[in-house]
């Protein structure tokens, strides 16, 4: 497909949690390995929002770091405007990396304390080389403004702001290289609801207006919901479901998809009467055979437990799960 | 109408730094009914687990009480010396907080602080109390729980620490449970295990709840009537259905706005522009004028006192108080 401008395809990314070697010889025990993300698919249209939910631990920090390149794939490619990521290198991969970029959860680790806002909102202007002298501090208070803060800000420091005006200097930072692709990582996560619709507000306009595409990750459902036209749904470093934006929510396919949205309290104040959500999340390290999920799925058959279901088509998009099969299509 | 179980009154909670004294809690008022779920909301700083430190005596200081009573069945608490006050924790009220791991002692076993909370409080046998402890425990759905009574806290996931933490809170049989984010360090899918959790077994024993949490999808899930903080001040108060459905004051009225539902399409999020003030900055008058669409003259000049709205509802705001309007047309003009 042509329009799609990120292309993920079986990406897989394991971490060694072995313990140090010594120990390991002492204890008699073999390495450890931890699968943090396990052959996901996925592919993001230009000017779309797709989104990725999941609960701590899901992967979603994981994927976001290999699909801007701050992390490695342990297999699978990623494919950005038709160019693979891993193989790419030299001037080519600058001009890629120009094109995309990041916003991730907490505003006060990723700002550098010491460097006033201008500096840090030009940082990819100078490494990219986009902009020479008074260009560049011109360009900087534009993207102040755009961001609802003022030009005169840029000679501060990032702790004279709040949470949400450093969100917004972050935001201001990702543009200023002009991206098309921003990656945002539980960008309001750390703010408080009255500020975090300040932030979602701003990103839907820029988006907008700029036609920029975003893959926007968060646990909240309920925000995955306002800003996505697209969700895949994440369970211990697996894809789950994908699906239509507003359609995952009035009509979840796979087991844990209705579990998680049985369990989010919600405003609705509808009365409904939540179905208890059974069990916890296992320990990453030694994931459930087969399924993932059949610990504590509903649906679970004796299939479940030994064989791992492959995505398979549903009616708003696409899940893996063996229940979902038997349904005519 | 019964009596209140706990009684807040004017309470003011004060930090003394070098550079004077910030008011962190200014003239807080509320009433939690017995068996009653209290839900108290607001954003970070808003002051809400502050009010809860201050009512079970565990302010940090230089934080201290610097004004107003809180009285429990009628008695003053926010005055009894360190020894009284840590028995009625223990006993009569009982705390959950956001992180299980301040409630759990790591050297010792689940069971031997179970016990040793159960002896404290009721003069029974070690064995009978081990009895109850295991029985607690299998109410709060630890599995096996005579076994797993003799782990160390370690040995539990967070959400099954968290709900031996609720057992510890309840095993003297408090009147009132003080939660403070129970649930925020939780993965969502047990999150709303461990509210349910509270919710069932405080209705059970006819406890109260004063639940303190950022979430208003918990609040509204949960409590029977809320309290809305805003800058160490009770913005409104109300039942819960009342306040979510119909808020009235501005600033519950931007709150509810800017929080995207699971149900409802909303191309824009309401957004109160601005951010809370900090301590050392809140703003003559009504402390929300500064983000607040509606104010007029009144707004910056004079503190709106809570206002009532009909039964057992409060709102601190002047559109709410008799002189109001005409005052808001003169604005206006
Ligand atoms: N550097 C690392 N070393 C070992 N394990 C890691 C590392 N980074 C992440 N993990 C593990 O990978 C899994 C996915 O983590 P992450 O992508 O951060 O999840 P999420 O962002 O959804 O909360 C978790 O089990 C986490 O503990
Ligand atoms: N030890 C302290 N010293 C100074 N200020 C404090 C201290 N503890 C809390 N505060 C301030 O008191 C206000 C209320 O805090 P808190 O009750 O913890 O808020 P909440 O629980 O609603 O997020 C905040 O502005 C906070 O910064
Ligand atoms: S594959 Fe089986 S265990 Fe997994 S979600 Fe589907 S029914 Fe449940
Ligand atoms: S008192 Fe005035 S400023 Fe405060 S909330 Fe009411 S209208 Fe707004
Ligand atoms: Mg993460
Ligand atoms: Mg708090």
């Amino acid at each position: 497909m042509s329009d799609a401008l990120l292309k993920v395809e079986n990406l897989t990314r394991y971490f060694d949690v072995s313990k140090p070697w010594l120990n390991r010889m002492l204890e008699r025990e073999d390495k450890q390995f931890l699968t943090a993300v396990a052959d996901v698919n996925f592919e993001i249209k230009r000017g779309e929002t797709f989104a990725l939910v999941g609960e701590s631990g899901s992967g979603k920090s994981t994927i976001a770091k290999m699909v801007v390149g701050l992390l490695g794939a342990s297999d699978g490619t990623i494919e950005f405007d038709g160019h693979k990521m891993t193989g790419t290198a030299g001037a080519e991969m600058r001009d890629l990396r120009r094109r995309f970029q990041m916003i991730f959860q907490d505003p006060f680790a990723s700002l550098n304390p010491r460097w006033r806002v201008g500096d840090i909102i030009a940082e990819p202007i100078h490494t990219f080389g986009l902009l020479k002298g008074a260009e560049v501090s011109n360009r900087v208070g534009e993207l102040l403004d755009t961001v609802g803060l003022s030009a005169k800000d840029a000679e501060k420091f990032p702790h004279e702001f709040s949470g949400g005006q450093r969100q917004r200097i972050a935001i201001a930072r990702a543009l200023s290289s002009k991206p098309e692709f921003i990656v945002c990582d539980e960008p309001t996560s750390a703010l408080d609801v009255s500020v975090q619709a300040q932030i979602l507000n701003l990103m839907k306009d820029l988006q907008d207006e700029m036609g920029l595409t975003y893959l926007f990750i968060s646990h909240d459902l309920s925000v995955v919901r306002h800003m996505a036209n697209r969700i895949g749904v994440l369970y211990l470093g697996r894809l789950v479901e994908v699906a239509d934006g507003k359609r995952l929510f009035s009509e979840p396919q796979h087991p844990y998809t209705r579990m998680l949205l049985d369990a989010v309290p919600d405003l609705a104040l509808s009365g409904r009467r939540r179905k208890p959500v059974e069990g916890e999340i296992p320990n990453p390290i030694s994931p459930p055979p087969g399924c993932a999920f059949h610990p504590r799925c509903p649906l679970v058959m004796p299939r479940c437990k030994v064989e791992a279901p492959v995505q398979v088509p549903t009616p708003t998009g696409r899940a893996a799960c063996f229940a979902l099969e038997k349904q005519p299509a | 109408m019964t009596d209140a179980l706990l009684s807040v009154r004017n309470l003011r909670v004060e930090f003394p730094t070098r550079r004077g004294v910030l008011t962190a809690i200014d003239d807080v008022s509320f009433d939690i009914m017995p068996g009653e779920v209290l839900g108290v909301v607001g954003e970070s700083g808003a002051g809400k687990s502050l009010t809860g430190a201050a009512i079970i005596g565990l302010l940090e200081p230089p934080g201290r009480i610097a004004g107003g009573e809180i009285m429990l069945k009628g008695q003053r608490i926010d005055n009894l010396g360190a020894e009284a006050m840590r028995r009625i924790r223990g006993k009569r009220i009982g705390m959950v907080f956001q992180d299980p791991l301040t409630s759990l002692n790591p050297l010792y076993t689940v069971a031997q602080q179970l016990i040793e909370t159960i002896r404290t409080h009721a003069d029974i046998s070690e064995a009978e109390a081990r009895k109850r402890a295991v029985a607690l425990l299998d109410r709060v759905g630890i599995p096996a729980a005579a076994r797993r009574i003799d782990d160390y806290p370690h040995h539990f996931s967070g959400g099954m620490r968290q709900r031996v933490v609720i057992a510890l809170a309840l095993c003297a049989e408090p009147e009132l449970v003080i939660a403070d984010e129970p649930t925020t360090a939780l993965d969502v899918s047990v999150q709303s295990q461990i509210i349910d959790l509270i919710k069932e077994i405080c209705a059970e024993r006819g406890a109260a709840v004063m639940l303190i949490t950022h979430d208003m999808g918990v609040i509204a899930e949960t409590a029977d009537r809320v309290a809305v903080l805003y800058s160490g001040r009770v913005a409104e108060i109300g039942p819960v259905t009342q306040v979510i459905t119909a808020p009235e004051h501005p600033y519950t009225v931007g709150l509810m706005g800017s929080i995207p539902t699971l149900t409802q399409d909303h191309a824009r999020l309401v957004a109160i522009p601005g951010a809370m003030p900090r301590l050392n900055a809140i703003p003559q008058g009504c402390a929300f004028n500064p983000r607040c669409e509606r104010a007029f003259d009144r707004c910056f000049a004079a503190r709106p006192e809570p206002l009532p709205r009909g039964d057992r509802r409060q709102v601190a705001c002047w559109l709410y108080d008799a002189v109001a309007p005409a005052a808001e047309e003169k604005a206006n003009v």
